[in-house]
C-alpha cells in the first residue's frame, strides 16, 4: 500500500466516522429540542390547578365563522351509513381498563349530567374562533365506566381519516387522567345551540379546552382506558404526535 | 464617572490585580474593562436563542400567515395578510409547523432562563441602576445627543466608558419592556396558561391581539437587531466584538480625532 493509497483510505474512513458523529449528533440535538416539550408540560402541571377553568365568554361573543378544519365530512363507509341514519344506530363504545365497558346511544348520553360552555378554539396553526359547547362530562362516564388503577390515559378513537380513503390511517387522541377529568372536558353533541355538525364532529367531538385544537377529536368512534399508548399507531398517543406535533399541547 | 473611579480603583495590596483596572496603551488609548462575563455569557446566548426564537416563529406564522385584533380570528377580515414567507428566513427551511414548535419551545426556555439570571444579576450586583438606567442629566442631554448621532458623530474619550442617553435608553426598553413583551404574548397565546393567566389574555386585548402583538414585538426586535449591529459595525466591528468577546473594550482619546480632522 502506498501512500496515496493509504491517505485515500484514512481520509475514507474520517468521513464516514465523521457522518457517523453527524447523525448521532443530530439525534442527540433532536432528543434535546423534543425535551422541552417535558418540561413545558411538568411546568404547566405544576403551577396550573387541576381544576383551573379556561377562560368563558360571552354568548355575543361567539364566531360566525367558526372554521372547520382537518376532515370535514369522513368518507369511511362506516361513517357514511351512520350518517345517512341520522346517527340513531349510534353508540359510544368505552372499555379498555375499565370495570364496566359502557355501549351508549346519543339518547342515553344526553340523559346524562351534562355541561355547557361558551370557549375558544386555539387552532396550533394559530388561529381562534369561539364556540358553545354542550355534552356530556367525561368524568361522570368514567366514573360510571369504573377505570382500573393501572389505567394512565384515556385514547378516542375516530371516524375519520385525514387521507379521505378508507385504509388510510383513522385520527385518534389521547389525554392524560388530569384532562380527562377537567371540569370542561366533555363529549360535545351540540354546538351553539343545536346538534353538531358533521363539520364540526357529528356526532359527538371532545372538548379540552386547555389544550390546542387537535386535541379535541372529532367522529369519535371508541373511548379506551389504557396504561400507555406504545402499542397503539406510531406509539406517540395521537395522529399528530406520530407526525411530530407535542402530545402535549397546552402550549 | 463615579462608577468609572470605584472600577479602576488601585489594586488592593495582597490580591491579584483587579480585572477591572484601566491597561493604557500606546497613542493616549486606553484598553478598558466594560463587559464581565455573565454579561458577555447571556448576551451570546440571547443571540442565539432570539435568531432561532425569530426563524422558526417565521416559520410558524406560515401556518397561518394572517394577524387579527381582538378575541377571535375574523377569516374574511384581517388586519394583515403576509404573502409566501422566504424559506431562508424560516427555521427549520421549509415549512414544518411540528419542528419549528420544537425550535420555538426548546429556545423560548433559554431566553426565559438566561433573561432571568441576567435581570437578577443586573439587579443584585446594581450594574443595571449604574450602567443603563438614564440619570437626570442623561435625560435633559438627550436632543443634543440625538442631533450628535444624525451626524454619526459618537462620544470620544471618557464620554466613550458610559452609555449615551440613547443607548440607555434603548437598552432600557428592550430588556425591560419588549423582550419580557415577548414572553407575555406568548405566554397568553398558550391555551393551558389561560386557565390561570386569564387576566393577562383580557389585559392584551384576547388571544389574536396576543398573537398580533407577540409580532410586533418580534418586528421591533428585528429593528433593533438592525440598528444595534449597523452601529455595531460603524463604531468600529473589531474593537466592539473584542468588548463583548473579552470584556476589554478600547477608549479612543478625542484629541486624536481632532488632529484626524485637521489634518
Amino acid at each position: 500500500m502506498n501512500r496515496r493509497d493509504w491517505l485515500s483510505r484514512a481520509l475514507a474512513t474520517a468521513g464516514v466516522l465523521t457522518l457517523a458523529a453527524c447523525q448521532r449528533a443530530e439525534q442527540a440535538g433532536q432528543r434535546l429540542l423534543v425535551s422541552a416539550e417535558e418540561l413545558t408540560r411538568r411546568a404547566q402541571r405544576l403551577i396550573i390547578p387541576r381544576e383551573a377553568l379556561a377562560p368563558e365568554y360571552d354568548i355575543s361573543e361567539i364566531s360566525d365563522d367558526f372554521r372547520a378544519n382537518g376532515s370535514i365530512n369522513p368518507a369511511a363507509a362506516d361513517y357514511v351509513a351512520l350518517r345517512d341514519a341520522g346517527f340513531a344506530d349510534y353508540r359510544l363504545e368505552i372499555g379498555g381498563l375499565v370495570e364496566r365497558p359502557l355501549s351508549l346511544s346519543l339518547a342515553e348520553l344526553r340523559a346524562r349530567p351534562s355541561r355547557t360552555q361558551i370557549t375558544k378554539h386555539d387552532c396550533v396553526e394559530g388561529w381562534t374562533s369561539i364556540g358553545q359547547w354542550s355534552g356530556a362530562k367525561l368524568a361522570d362516564l368514567l366514573d360510571e365506566a369504573g377505570l382500573k388503577p393501572e389505567a394512565k390515559y384515556i385514547v378516542f378513537y375516530c371516524f375519520d381519516a385525514l387521507t379521505q380513503t378508507e385504509t388510510g390511517p383513522r385520527y385518534y387522541e389521547s389525554i392524560d387522567l388530569i384532562d380527562a377529568y377537567h371540569p370542561q372536558t366533555i363529549l360535545a353533541y351540540d354546538m351553539n345551540g343545536e346538534t353538531l355538525p358533521v363539520p364540526h364532529g357529528a356526532p359527538l367531538r371532545l372538548r379540552v379546552e386547555r389544550q390546542l385544537g387537535y386535541k379535541h377529536a372529532k367522529y369519535i368512534r371508541r373511548i379506551e382506558a389504557v396504561e400507555s399508548f406504545d402499542h397503539i399507531a406510531g406509539g406517540k398517543g395521537g395522529y399528530w404526535p406520530d407526525r411530530g406535533y407535542e402530545w402535549y399541547a397546552g402550549i | 464617572m463615579t462608577e468609572f473611579a470605584a472600577e479602576a480603583s488601585p489594586v488592593t495590596p495582597g490580591r491579584s490585580p483587579v480585572r477591572h483596572a484601566d491597561r493604557p496603551l500606546p497613542g493616549g488609548r486606553t484598553d478598558t474593562y466594560r463587559h464581565p462575563p455573565l454579561v458577555r455569557i447571556s448576551h451570546w446566548l440571547n443571540v442565539i436563542a432570539v435568531v432561532v426564537l425569530i426563524m422558526s416563529g417565521l416559520n410558524i406564522l406560515a401556518a397561518h400567515p394572517q394577524l387579527y385584533w381582538g378575541l377571535r380570528s375574523t377569516f374574511d377580515d384581517p388586519w394583515v395578510a403576509f404573502g409566501t414567507i422566504p424559506n431562508w428566513v424560516m427555521l427549520p427551511q421549509g415549512r414544518n409547523l411540528a419542528e419549528a414548535r420544537h425550535w420555538h419551545f426548546f429556545f423560548a426556555w433559554v431566553f426565559v432562563i438566561n433573561g432571568l439570571i441576567y435581570l437578577a444579576y443586573g439587579f443584585v450586583t446594581r450594574r443595571f441602576g449604574r450602567r443603563l438606567w438614564p440619570t437626570g442629566a442623561d435625560l435633559k442631554g438627550f436632543w443634543p445627543s440625538v442631533k450628535e448621532h444624525a451626524r454619526f458623530h459618537f462620544p470620544k474619550d471618557d464620554e466613550a466608558r458610559t452609555y449615551n442617553v440613547i443607548q440607555k435608553l434603548t437598552y432600557v426598553t428592550m430588556i425591560l419592556v419588549v423582550l419580557p413583551m415577548m414572553l407575555i404574548t406568548g405566554l397568553s397565546m398558550s391555551p393551558g396558561f389561560n386557565a390561570i393567566g386569564g387576566i393577562l389574555l383580557d389585559l392584551m386585548g384576547g388571544r389574536q391581539s396576543a398573537r398580533t402583538l407577540h409580532f410586533i414585538s418580534a418586528a421591533l426586535i428585528v429593528g433593533f437587531i438592525v440598528i444595534h449591529v449597523g452601529l455595531v459595525i460603524w463604531t468600529g466591528l473589531y474593537n466592539n466584538m473584542r468588548a463583548m468577546i473579552t470584556g476589554w473594550f478600547v477608549i479612543e482619546p478625542s484629541t486624536r480625532k481632532d488632529e484626524g480632522g485637521a489634518s
